[in-house]
């Protein structure tokens, strides 16, 4: 994020992409490059994950666009999304202000036929305008007159919004509903009615929230259904605070994820707009009782799995001890038969849970964390660990790739005993291990002494991804 | 006409190169498509599927809603079951017998076949025996596809077939032969089976 902020700066125009978690660690030079403003397009896309496939937590993204102040597009299909990425660049240039694109599963792990446009040259090198360059510098007395304007300028972004194609009302013959339905919830809705909706619908795939159509639906329709993908904050606007189960908002009744009419929490699909409308399913089977969950596992022959043996064997010496884990393929060692790691939380907090908790009297306290999440966010961790002399061990499971992600490059391969030793780590106390099982006596050996040593030590257990090892082992048959 | 496939398996056999052939052939049908997947932790030896939507009219969800589904596509008997409820009444279901055991409670064999054989449009083959069988044990996918073809109206044999080779082609002339060998074989035993 913040290197994107340096290339629109320069002028340049820059696309950061992440899932929703990563608008956490990215968080503060986001919201703040709502107040430095966009010198060079700058155009933020997060993939939200609603139903947590593959994650912690189903933050909406939007939130933070509405804390930042900052416009959102959310695209319903593919080539709306291919169609905004140059549009939000337009945007952010024409008012010097970042634009966060949200998307949700479906859309960015998706395929589907998107007529291209002619690709337009990278921007030339060019500085900020003089009368707009210092804002920045974000010193309190610059970024007050910059935060003011902001929230001024929120009443244009709004009016652009309801101005743009990109938000629309349709009218429908039926008034007793009137349905608002944002980025892809869209799709869910019209799933149910190919010849048009029946009821007046608003379809908002552009924030500021486009309120002139909304006052409009209002005027006739006296219920309104909010469908949106992720949690209710459009919905929660409209019901207000002071909303009343009888008496709505102002009689202006609100259906959604908060009253039940859609569950709380998790992905929207067809069937429950479906349900919503009191519309009929097809016919369809019974669920099988033949079918048993078939939950992911580490890889046979990973190195993860020795390590986790090793470290359990060991472990069950000591009464008391507590692994705190991390972000990767390595979570996986909470499921059986290894039940090997007590916490996982977000990338890096293996390291600094663990100090945390061995300040407090844990022991032994032992953080387990990957390679790539190691570089990512897991140096820092160590320097404060060294710097008070927490009494951790440190256990890096190296598969010199990042595993879990498809076998990506790691930014640490081939260097992490010079970080450790650099970020002052006593060089007896870093030790290295292969994980195989002929190798467990010295496995276990290693790891044992450095619990026992009461200072920061790190153990890295170094072997290839099995499945990247495999993907050199074909590369090179085939040469 | 429309065509809406799930496709089922476990993680890492190969659904998603299936998905890859069939949205290439329909993209040179000029045919709408949405194919929604997941990735992540589902690679690892979890259940993995994907909806492939094939049209000649505008898709609108790129999920499946339930009992719209044409045709399951599966690579492993069991996990073809765990679609049954978006399957259409009058829908396919095109699935390997050999059944994938990394789980220690996987249920008896037999009785996942005998829950296969209760719907009406069945079609049951050994993927990975064929595959062996045709000389690349690795092309299960393909035979399975190859299978599909028997069912799969909207998009010609043909067209599948030059999906493969384009697909595959900078793999080298070996893999992309190996590929249409173990379709081929799949599209006979399809022939065979389907009534």
């Amino acid at each position: 994020m913040e290197a994107a902020l340096g290339v629109s700066y320069a002028g340049k125009r820059a696309l950061v992409c992440m899932k929703h978690v990563g608008m956490n660690v990215c968080a503060d030079a986001f919201v703040n490059s709502a107040v430095t403003g966009a010198n060079g397009g700058l155009v933020i896309a997060a993939c939200d994950d609603p139903s947590q496939h593959s994650s912690q937590n189903e933050q909406d993204s939007r939130f933070y666009a509405d804390f930042a102040m900052m416009p959102c597009f959310e695209p319903s299909n593919q080539q709306e999304a291919y169609d905004m990425v140059q549009e939000a660049f337009d945007y952010s240039e024409a008012n010097h202000i970042p634009v966060l694109i949200r998307l949700t599963t479906r859309m960015a792990h998706s395929r589907a036929v998107v007529k291209a446009r002619a690709p337009r040259p990278q921007n030339e090198m060019h500085f900020p305008p003089k009368d707009i360059a210092k804002f920045w510098v974000t010193l309190p007395g610059i970024s007050r007159v910059k935060v003011k304007e902001l929230a001024e300028v929120q009443h244009k972004f709004r009016h652009d919004s309801e101005l743009s194609e990109d938000n629309y009302y349709e009218g429908g013959p039926d008034h007793s509903l009137g349905i608002v339905a944002c980025g892809i919830a869209y799709n869910y809705l019209m799933e149910n009615f190919p010849d048009g909706c029946i009821y007046p619908t608003l379809k908002v795939t552009r924030y500021p929230f486009p309120t002139k159509f909304l006052r409009r639906m209002t005027e006739s329709c006296k219920t309104i259904l909010v469908i949106e993908e992720g949690q209710p904050l459009i919905e929660e606007r409209l019901r207000g605070i002071l909303y009343d189960e009888e008496e709505g908002n102002g009689k202006i009744f609100v259906k959604g994820r908060l009253d039940g009419t859609l569950p709380r929490t998790g992905e929207l699909n067809p069937d429950h707009i479906r349900k919503a409308l009191g519309l009929k399913s097809g016919e369809t089977f019974a669920a099988s009782d033949k079918t048993v969950a078939r939950p992911p596992a580490l890889c046979q022959g990973c190195g993860h799995r020795d390590f986790y043996t090793a470290l359990n064997a060991v472990l069950a010496k000591y009464e008391g001890s507590r692994v705190f884990g991390d972000i990767g393929c390595y979570t996986l060692g909470y499921m059986p038969p290894f039940h090997a790691i007590h916490s996982c939380v977000e990338m890096g907090a293996s390291l600094t849970m663990a100090i945390g908790a061995a300040n407090s009297g844990v022991w032994p306290s032992v953080g387990v964390i990957g390679d790539s999440t190691f570089t990512h966010s897991g140096m820092t961790g160590l320097l404060d660990a060294v710097n008070s002399n927490a009494d951790i061990t440190l256990c890096i499971s190296d598969n010199l790739t990042t595993g879990m992600t498809g076998g990506q490059d790691s930014a640490g391969t081939g260097k992490l005993e010079k970080i450790c030793a650099a970020i002052g780590v006593p060089e007896e106390h870093i030790r290295t291990i292969i994980p195989l099982p002929k190798n467990y006596p010295d496995m276990e050996k290693v790891i044992e002494e450095e619990i026992n040593y009461h200072g920061v030590s790190v153990v890295i257990c170094r072997r290839e991804c099995i499945q990247t090892a495999k993907r050199h082992a074909a590369a090179k048959i085939r040469q | 006409m429309k065509q809406d496939i799930i496709l089922s398996g476990v993680g890492g056999q190969g659904i998603l190169s299936i998905a890859t052939v069939i949205g290439w052939a329909a993209l040179e049908e000029n045919l709408h498509l949405k194919q929604a997947e997941v990735h992540g932790m589902s690679q690892r030896g979890g259940d993995v599927q994907s909806n492939l939507r094939l049209s000649s009219e505008t898709i609108f969800s790129d999920l499946i809603p339930k009992g719209e589904c044409d045709l399951i596509l599966s690579l492993e008997p069991m996990e073809a079951l765990r679609y049954l409820p978006w399957l259409s009444r009058r829908g396919w279901i095109v699935t390997n017998t050999t059944p994938f055991l990394n789980i220690p409670n996987y249920p008896p064999i037999e009785e996942v076949m005998e829950a296969l054989a209760s719907v009406p449009n069945v079609i049951t083959l050994d993927c990975d025996a064929i595959a062996r069988e045709t000389g690349s044990p690795r092309s299960a996918n393909m035979v399975l596809l190859g299978a599909s073809a028997a069912v799969l109206e909207i998009i010609s044999p043909e067209k599948l077939r030059e999906g493969i080779t384009a697909i595959f082609s900078r793999k080298g002339e070996a893999v992309v032969a190996a590929n249409v060998a173990a379709f081929d074989a799949g599209l006979e035993e399809s022939k065979k089976l389907k009534k």
